[in-house]
């Protein structure tokens, strides 16, 4: 991506953003939403974030590859389990990636 | 604070050791988010952010699920569309965590409605920790004491943890260091609170599933989009 896509990327998902939480904040405020829709919006992060981390372990590009980060996110796993803080999650990960493609 | 005391007024005399409490674990929490920063810094420049571009990222959008998915999105070759799509997605949350927080942060402690500018800048703080922190307090009182502590701890944290991550970051040879790794380490982590339910739970597979099988038949970024049909399990109780 070129710089200025990237700036352009960064100022429109600031005002996105930005304006979703005032959205809610300042204008819808207090107001329910139908409990459908509240609980589908609800599930946008588990269904996301569960997405971004298939993607970041298991592809490159459109590719479908195993290599040395699925290594580190099995260990990232364990870690999660185990209550570890957000920082040695990350860093196991990158050690155990690293480690695996030095010994390769 | 007991039974009895629920619809009296606020407690006077016990606030001060209440509000310390709440004081105190607002700013452990901005410590520890802090250190998340750090990684978000770290994987933006090794996604091909420059350092400038992690930390207006971080002040203007301050919400860490989207940066991540953003920056993910470009470190994988994606298009700026598709990168804004999955992130914005991400963001819709924090809609409703405004809808959730304004009856208990519009008004000021004489329980009188904050200006618009005033509140205008709050809802730039409406995110995962301040709706979590404001949300558990007992008091109107102690909620806004919280939201607001947890605003300006977060907001100092999240954006110095940035910059030194991408800092740090742009001194390192991120690739020989596994530095690919961190942004799914990091969405691992924020994982486990959504999976509490059963819906949740399959949102998830069906998001990742959705996902992978995707990957080789439309363009990158992409298939994270599509991946959003998991949320289709909430539309049953």
């Amino acid at each position: 991506m070129s710089n200025s896509s990237l700036w352009w990327l960064i100022a429109l998902l600031s005002l996105t953003a930005y304006g979703l939480k005032a959205f809610g904040f300042v204008l819808a405020g207090g107001r329910r939403m139908p409990p459908v829709l509240e609980r589908c919006l609800g599930l946008i992060p588990a269904a996301l974030l569960a997405a971004l981390v298939a993607k970041d372990t298991l592809t490159l590009a459109q590719a479908v590859v195993v290599d040395a980060r699925l290594a580190g996110v099995a260990v990232a796993g364990v870690a999660v389990w185990r209550r570890a803080p957000f920082i040695v999650v990350v860093l196991v990960a990158m050690v155990a990636t690293a480690l695996v493609r030095a010994v390769a | 604070m007991t039974d009895s005391e629920a619809g009296q007024p606020e407690p006077t005399a016990a606030d001060p050791v209440e509000r310390r409490r709440v004081v105190s674990a607002s700013v452990t929490l901005g410590a520890a988010v802090g250190v998340t920063a750090l990684s978000f810094g770290l994987a933006a420049v090794s996604a091909g952010a420059s350092v400038w571009q992690a930390c207006v990222l971080s002040f203007f959008t301050f919400t860490g699920a989207s940066q991540f998915s953003a920056m993910s999105v470009v470190g994988a070759g994606g298009s700026a569309v598709a990168a804004f799509g999955g992130a914005a997605l991400l963001a819709v949350r924090n809609f409703v965590y405004g809808l959730a927080l304004a009856g208990r942060i519009s008004v000021d402690d004489d329980g009188r409605r904050l200006s618009l500018g005033r509140r205008l800048v709050a809802a730039h703080f409406v995110i995962d920790e301040t709706t979590a922190m404001t949300t558990t307090q007992v008091t109107p009182r102690l909620a806004r004491t919280a939201f607001w502590v947890t605003a300006l701890s977060l907001f100092i944290t999240w954006n110095l943890g940035t910059l030194v991550g991408a800092l740090a970051g742009s001194l390192l040879d991120t690739q020989a260091l596994g530095f690919d790794a961190a942004f799914p380490a990091a969405f691992l982590a924020m994982l486990p609170p959504h999976l509490r339910t059963r819906q949740g739970r399959l949102a998830a597979l069906t998001g990742a599933v959705v996902c992978v099988a995707l990957t080789p038949f439309v363009p990158v970024g992409a298939a994270i989009l599509v991946a959003v049909v998991g949320v289709l399990f909430g539309a049953r109780p």
